[in-house]
């Protein structure tokens, strides 16, 4: 039985002998590795930005912003008109039985300060649901509760932007802070969310009690109204009965008539988000499959540079043959020659993919995940490919008739 | 038990209606340590007589027995193990591997035996030694004459101790002196080592070197003897 260290330099040397055809026959599965790795981690970035979205926002988020989401087939700003009510929260929380919890907001953006540190940050008036709505943790103390709304203390919760900001290595747990020159005491730090859908930094944020913006920070808020309204769904197949409760309820509410448009908007994030989740998976696996076309292509390089060889080392094969190599040894010389080649160009492949991805991330501002799996991938496709595409051509060579392979010229 | 035995054997190339008898009944004897001459004019079937006993070729029909074991129904795989321990092969076209070294080619059979690499350089430097060529190890063939590729062949052909040396016209592309040369390196094989072997050639002179001469007309044996009369028609 001949070694596998033997065929393997053999093959190699066959591949050195042909430096410039052998590169050339890579380059081609270098580019296909290259571009299936990069539409991978283009397609696994975006979704991978998505699902963390979707946990980041809370699940099951369904959001009433006041105004009409079209008029006449036009999309119109949200929040022009102040139609949304303290009381419309409660009454949803009261009454809508798909709805978990409820926590209006009224927002807007202030200076703050601390020391000689400010800081211009939004500013959310909310109640204690948010943090059951939002689904988000504390680092530190405590979130507003039901006594700091009744009593419109000056308390404020703050993102960790904000406590960065203001505070960098100081604990800002007790300490006071002035928004639009008013002292807040932070009671509590929020953990880390990161970006929003919009590329927002969810982060750059303070808390404070809906009751105390409304009459110290935001007077221009008419007495009574929010500027919107969170609600979070009991379930994530519970979130279109809740939206229908919600606009039933509302259009009581505000007295809209059969014929006439809401003067609300019911969003539902979780099913915007889960759409654009299953939309970026088919893109990924669209831009996948155009990119595997490429490394197909590159497939029928090598087989066409293999079935070349074969055919000018016909001589070499059969005085192969003439001194004992067995059928199975010559096909063996050519697949390892062909996997040798597809593999090299898989390892080249990966590193241009890896590449491209960088590039295009930040180029683009894409989000792009170079995992394992891709690597893996890589690997195994290109593999696969010299198996694949190698094996008619050695199989030829194996069958091939050492008289007739001896006799030609 | 002969070390060589044909029994009828028959090799028939078939052109749709046509056929043509290439060998045509052929049964011969070949004995262990004969070192015999194979003549004949163009076409006459010798090459294929050749490849039948190297085990390059089947038989259309009949028997060959190689040390008492009928090879005529073995396998690719077990042909070419027969050609790998028992045949040496040397061709009127040298048939060395361009890219590989005098060493390398040598070294050929013994990859396909399984040899180590280290028992390989050994055992091929060593019958470079013996054809003469020591000094030629690393040089490619087309830094060789034709007579000294002609020895890294039979150096190939040796390498793996064969039983049998077969050389289908080795002196055809060598001048006079060369071919003396490569005949005298045959002879010697022959006398002090005991290889069977089995010649192919035109000439006459080269022919003389044998102690047994067939010739083979249309596909038979016409004359199988110490020595066969020269044949006007050559
Ligand atoms: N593969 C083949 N197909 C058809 N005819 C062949 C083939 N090989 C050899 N022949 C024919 O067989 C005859 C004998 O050939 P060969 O044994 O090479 O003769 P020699 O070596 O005596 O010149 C020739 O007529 C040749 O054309
Ligand atoms: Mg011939």
């Amino acid at each position: 039985m001949i070694s596998i260290t033997s065929i393997i330099n053999i093959a190699l040397r066959a591949l050195r002998a042909n430096a410039m055809r052998s590169f050339l026959a890579i380059l081609g599965i270098i580019i296909g590795v290259g571009a299936v790795v990069t539409m991978i981690a283009i397609g696994s970035g975006a979704s991978e930005k998505i699902s963390k979205q979707i946990s980041s926002i809370g699940s099951n988020l369904i959001l009433v912003l006041p105004g009409a989401t079209t008029q006449g087939g036009i999309r119109m700003g949200h929040g022009t008109q102040q139609t949304l009510t303290m009381a419309d929260a409660e009454a949803i929380g009261r009454e809508c039985s798909a709805v978990m919890a409820v926590a209006p907001a009224i927002t807007g953006t202030a200076q703050v300060v601390f020391g000689n540190q400010n800081w211009a940050t939004a500013i959310i008036g909310t109640t204690p649901e948010m943090v059951t709505v939002r689904e988000w943790e504390l680092l530190w103390g405590r979130f507003i509760n039901e006594q700091d709304v009744r009593s419109g203390t000056k308390v404020a919760v703050i993102g960790q932007t904000v406590a960065e900001k203001l505070f960098g290595e100081v604990d800002p747990l007790g300490k006071i802070i002035r928004i639009k020159k008013i002292p807040f005491e932070v009671i509590g730090v929020l953990d880390k969310k990161g970006q929003s859908l919009t590329g927002q930094d969810q982060d750059d944020i303070i808390y404070v009690p809906i009751t105390t913006a409304q009459r110290t920070l935001f007077g221009q808020t008419l007495p009574g109204r929010v500027r919107l309204i969170y609600v979070k769904a009991s379930s994530l197949e519970s979130i279109p009965q809740a939206t229908e409760q919600i606009r039933t309820l509302l259009r009581q509410r505000h007295r809209i008539g059969p014929n006439q448009e809401d003067d609300f908007t019911v969003m539902d994030l979780t099913q915007m988000l889960k759409a654009a989740e299953e939309s970026t998976k088919t893109m990924s696996i669209l831009l996948g499959a155009i990119a595997s076309v490429s490394l197909l292509v590159g497939g029928i390089g090598i087989m066409n540079i293999m079935l070349v060889s074969v055919t000018e080392r016909t001589r070499e094969i059969g005085i192969r043959m003439a001194v004992g190599a067995k059928p199975k040894d010559i096909r063996m010389q050519f697949l390892i020659e062909s996997v040798f080649l597809t593999t090299i160009g898989g390892v080249f492949g990966l590193l241009l993919g890896i590449g491209a991805s960088l590039a295009v991330s930040s180029l683009m501002d894409w989000p792009v995940s170079i995992s394992l799996f891709s690597a893996i991938i890589a690997f195994g496709f290109s593999a696969f490919v010299g198996v694949f595409f190698g094996f008619y051509p050695a199989y030829k060579a194996s069958t091939l008739n050492p008289i007739e392979a001896l006799r030609y010229e | 038990m002969s070390l060589i035995e044909l029994e009828n054997i028959v090799k028939v190339y078939k052109f749709g209606e046509f056929e043509i008898r290439v060998l045509d009944n052929i049964t011969v004897k070949i004995e262990k340590g004969e070192f015999v001459c194979i003549m004949g004019p163009s076409g006459s079937g010798k090459s294929t007589f050749m490849n039948i006993i190297g085990c390059l070729d089947t038989p259309t029909s009949g028997k060959y027995y190689l040390d008492g074991v009928d090879v005529s129904t073995f396998s690719l795989d077990q042909l070419a193990e027969i050609r790998n321990k028992k045949i040496g092969f040397v061709f009127q076209q040298f048939n060395l591997l361009p890219r590989a070294t005098a060493l390398e080619n040598v070294e050929l059979p013994l990859i396909y035996a399984g040899i180590s690499a280290k028992k390989r350089k050994e055992l091929a430097l060593h019958i470079l030694s013996k054809v003469g060529l020591s000094d030629r190890a690393n040089h490619y063939p087309r830094q060789l004459s034709g007579g000294q590729q002609q020895r890294v062949a039979i150096a190939r052909a040796l390498v793996n101790s064969p039983s049998i040396i077969l050389a289908d016209e080795p002196t055809g592309n060598l001048d006079s002196k060369s071919s003396l040369e490569i005949m005298e390196i045959f002879k010697k094989l022959n006398e002090e080592q005991g290889f069977t072997t089995i010649i192919v050639t035109h000439e006459p002179d080269i022919a003389a070197f044998g102690k047994r001469q067939i010739r083979f007309l249309d596909g038979k044996i016409v004359c199988d003897s110490k020595v066969c009369p020269v044949d006007e028609k050559l």
